[in-house]
């Protein structure tokens, strides 16, 4: 049982239950904040898998951004009228999908088992050369798509002016 | 009764492995505990002196001598006003949100608390060197964010649902030249790690170099903290404290706390920053680094005591509209700088010049603008009676 | 710490997104369920690089554009369900089912 197993058997736990409550939670709010606590897990996991940099543009962006617009817009709909979301009726079948994807999954990854190297952590001056140089255009391209969501977002929420 | 069940399983599973790391680490995880709390015990001594300072600068400015009962010059003030919200009732509303209500208080202020552990306060005197301290401080502070929304939605007050909307908005809105004139000094420095960034300041300070970033970094980061003049989301004359209208006692206190630490972490980074850090002639660097922060400080005081405050809108046009632009000018600046290796005095007349430029503007637009009343003094005013 | 806890882990989390998204009916909660299925392969993309890759690198790169492209789609679909709200003042997408009429 050495220390990082038990760290990542918590951190495991916590991105786990994190969205088992994001996805039974009765209530949007409570969704919202277990969405938070995942994260932050992944983030924490990021840490113990020794990519630094990911963990904090984890935080960052989602924990400092995705939640808090996801927050924004539960409070702009005022969803509180919502409180007591109810699922689809057809839930079991999603239940079932799931789980059918799980197993699909964790067969091919129990049979598939490659050779692996010991974990070393990555210098940001790698990543940043990787990213800027190998891949300068699909950084471009991203920042074209942010560019544009940007822009769409504004358009689509701008109050009417008479159409 | 499940959700403790389980709340309490990954509490005693986290006790667990903190235990653990604990005792693998051995001395150093020891050292490092020590640390955090030696840490915690000189934040709370900052930010006592803080409030006694603030309230005696404040009363000063404005023609008092401001707490002067408690101790001598006051100096016991801040220990009252400790004890007082402590002592005080914990007064909870009926209709609260308890998970929301308890927790957003500690959302706000862990981070706040957490991210003092990569700020070096001397030549090697820092808990952990990080080499990413810089965006580790950054990440860290956007985390707050949602504590304050927590704090409004949970409150069930429709003030409060308005004052963590604006301040959801503002902060977020301000968190972008914030990260873009780190960016500017980490892309100068070379590096993200704040101790490096304090060495790279040779010959002079990146004040001295960039003071267009240190204006904006100022401004952006008193925006972040929630200081006048952009402290609308949670003034009581404005929206009645916001999202902390519900809170009272020692909870109010949290955040209370929070604030002082949020305005000298900015005063902080600035000093890292701009300043250089501990660097200076003569005293010892811990006495340099901590004087310059209480400058800073004292700067960011005497903008309380003299500017009104902003209003939701005039903020964020300040934010989007003069803020962002000009951080992105001065990145863009900054790598035409860096790319041809231009003398840092070249950097610096640039940004002088856009900084005249900038306030001869505002000149030019306050002059064009006829006062709407005009103000007359006290004494004409009893000589014509 | 293996490669196979974390390919379980990232499928589990990955399953749980994909139950949200099928089961619940509000949108802002299907968005949050897709932002578990994208960190379950983030998870999966990270845990590669840095068990399989000599560099270490290539799985990084890909998490960041990952990530970026998230938090613009997270923006932009909740602009589409703000402006859906305010048209049709529900954010149930079982009730969202008629064009103009």
């Amino acid at each position: 049982m050495t220390p990082s197993l038990i760290a990542l058997a918590f951190l495991a736990a916590l991105a786990l239950g994190g969205g088992l409550g994001v996805v039974i939670s009765r209530n949007v709010v409570y969704a919202a904040l277990f969405l938070l606590v995942s994260l932050g897990a992944v983030a924490g996991l990021y840490l113990l898998l020794l990519t630094e940099f990911l963990a904090l543009v984890q935080v960052l962006i989602y924990g400092g951004a995705v939640v808090i617009v996801i927050v924004f817009a539960l409070m702009l709909t005022r969803l509180q009228d919502f409180a007591k979301t109810r699922d689809h009726h057809q839930w079991p079948l999603g239940l079932a999908a799931a789980l059918a994807v799980l197993g699909l999954l964790a067969a091919t990854f129990v049979v598939f088992q490659p050779a692996v190297h010991p974990l070393q952590s990555t210098g940001i001056q790698e990543l940043g050369n990787e990213l800027f140089v190998r891949w300068a255009l699909p950084f471009e391209i991203a920042s074209l798509v942010l560019l544009v969501a940007l822009i769409g977002a504004l358009i689509i929420s701008r109050a009417d002016r008479g159409e | 009764m499940a959700a403790a069940l389980v709340i309490s399983a990954l509490g005693l599973l986290g006790l667990v492995a903190f235990i653990t790391a604990l005792v693998a680490g051995g001395l150093a995880a020891l050292a490092a505990v020590g640390g955090l709390l030696a840490m915690f015990v000189f934040l709370a001594a900052v930010v006592l002196s803080l409030v006694w300072l603030e309230r005696k600068y404040l009363g000063r400015l404005q023609m008092r001598m401001g707490p002067m009962r408690v101790g001598p010059f006051g100096l016991l003030q801040p220990v009252a006003d400790a004890a007082k919200l402590v002592l005080k009732e914990d007064v909870t509303p009926a209709w609260v949100d308890r998970w929301l209500f308890w927790t957003a208080p500690l959302l706000l202020f862990l981070p706040s608390y957490l991210l003092w552990v990569a700020v070096p306060f001397g030549p090697g005197l820092v808990l952990r060197d990080l080499d990413l301290g810089l965006l580790y401080i950054v990440a860290l502070s956007v985390v707050g964010i949602v504590g304050i929304l927590m704090a409004g939605w949970g409150s069930a007050n429709k003030y409060g649902m308005l004052g963590s909307l604006r301040s959801a908005a503002q902060l977020v809105s301000y968190e972008v030249p914030v990260i873009i004139v780190a960016l500017t000094v980490a892309m100068m420095a070379g590096s993200l790690n704040l101790s490096q960034i304090v060495e790279a300041q040779r010959p002079v300070p990146y004040a001295v170099v960039q003071p267009l970033a240190l204006f904006l970094f100022l401004l952006a980061g008193l925006a972040e903290v929630g200081r006048t003049p952009f402290d609308i989301y949670h003034a009581e004359s404005e929206v009645m404290g916001g999202p902390y209208v519900e809170y009272s006692g020692a909870h109010w206190a949290v955040f209370y706390l929070a604030e002082y630490v949020n305005t000298f972490l900015v005063a902080v980074m600035v000093t890292l920053l701009f300043l250089g850090g501990w660097k200076g002639p003569g005293l010892p660097p811990v006495l340099w680094f901590l004087l310059k922060a209480y400058l800073v400080v004292g700067f960011i005081f005497w903008f309380r005591g003299t500017f009104p405050r902003l209003r939701i809108d005039q903020l964020m046009a300040l934010g989007w509209k003069a803020l962002v632009p000009l951080s992105f000018v001065n990145l863009v600046l900054t790598s035409i700088y860096l790319f041809y290796g231009w003398p840092w005095w070249g950097m610096s007349l640039i940004s002088l010049a856009i900084l005249a430029a900038l306030g001869y503007g505002i000149h030019r637009q306050a002059a064009a603008r006829k006062p709407a009343i005009t103000l007359v003094p006290a004494v004409e005013v009893r000589s014509a009676r | 710490m293996t490669l196979l806890h974390l390919e379980l882990l990232s499928a589990a989390l990955f399953a749980i997104g994909l139950y949200g998204f099928l089961a619940r009916r509000n949108a802002v909660l299907l968005l949050m369920s897709v932002e578990l299925m994208l960190n379950a392969v983030n998870i999966n993309l990270v845990a590669f690089a840095v068990f399989l890759d000599p560099a270490r690198l290539l799985g990084q790169v890909i998490v960041v554009f990952v990530i970026t492209i998230a938090a613009a789609e997270v923006g932009l679909a909740l602009a589409i369900i703000l402006r859906l709200y305010r048209n049709r003042s529900t954010a149930n997408v079982d009730e969202i089912d008629l064009m103009k009429w």
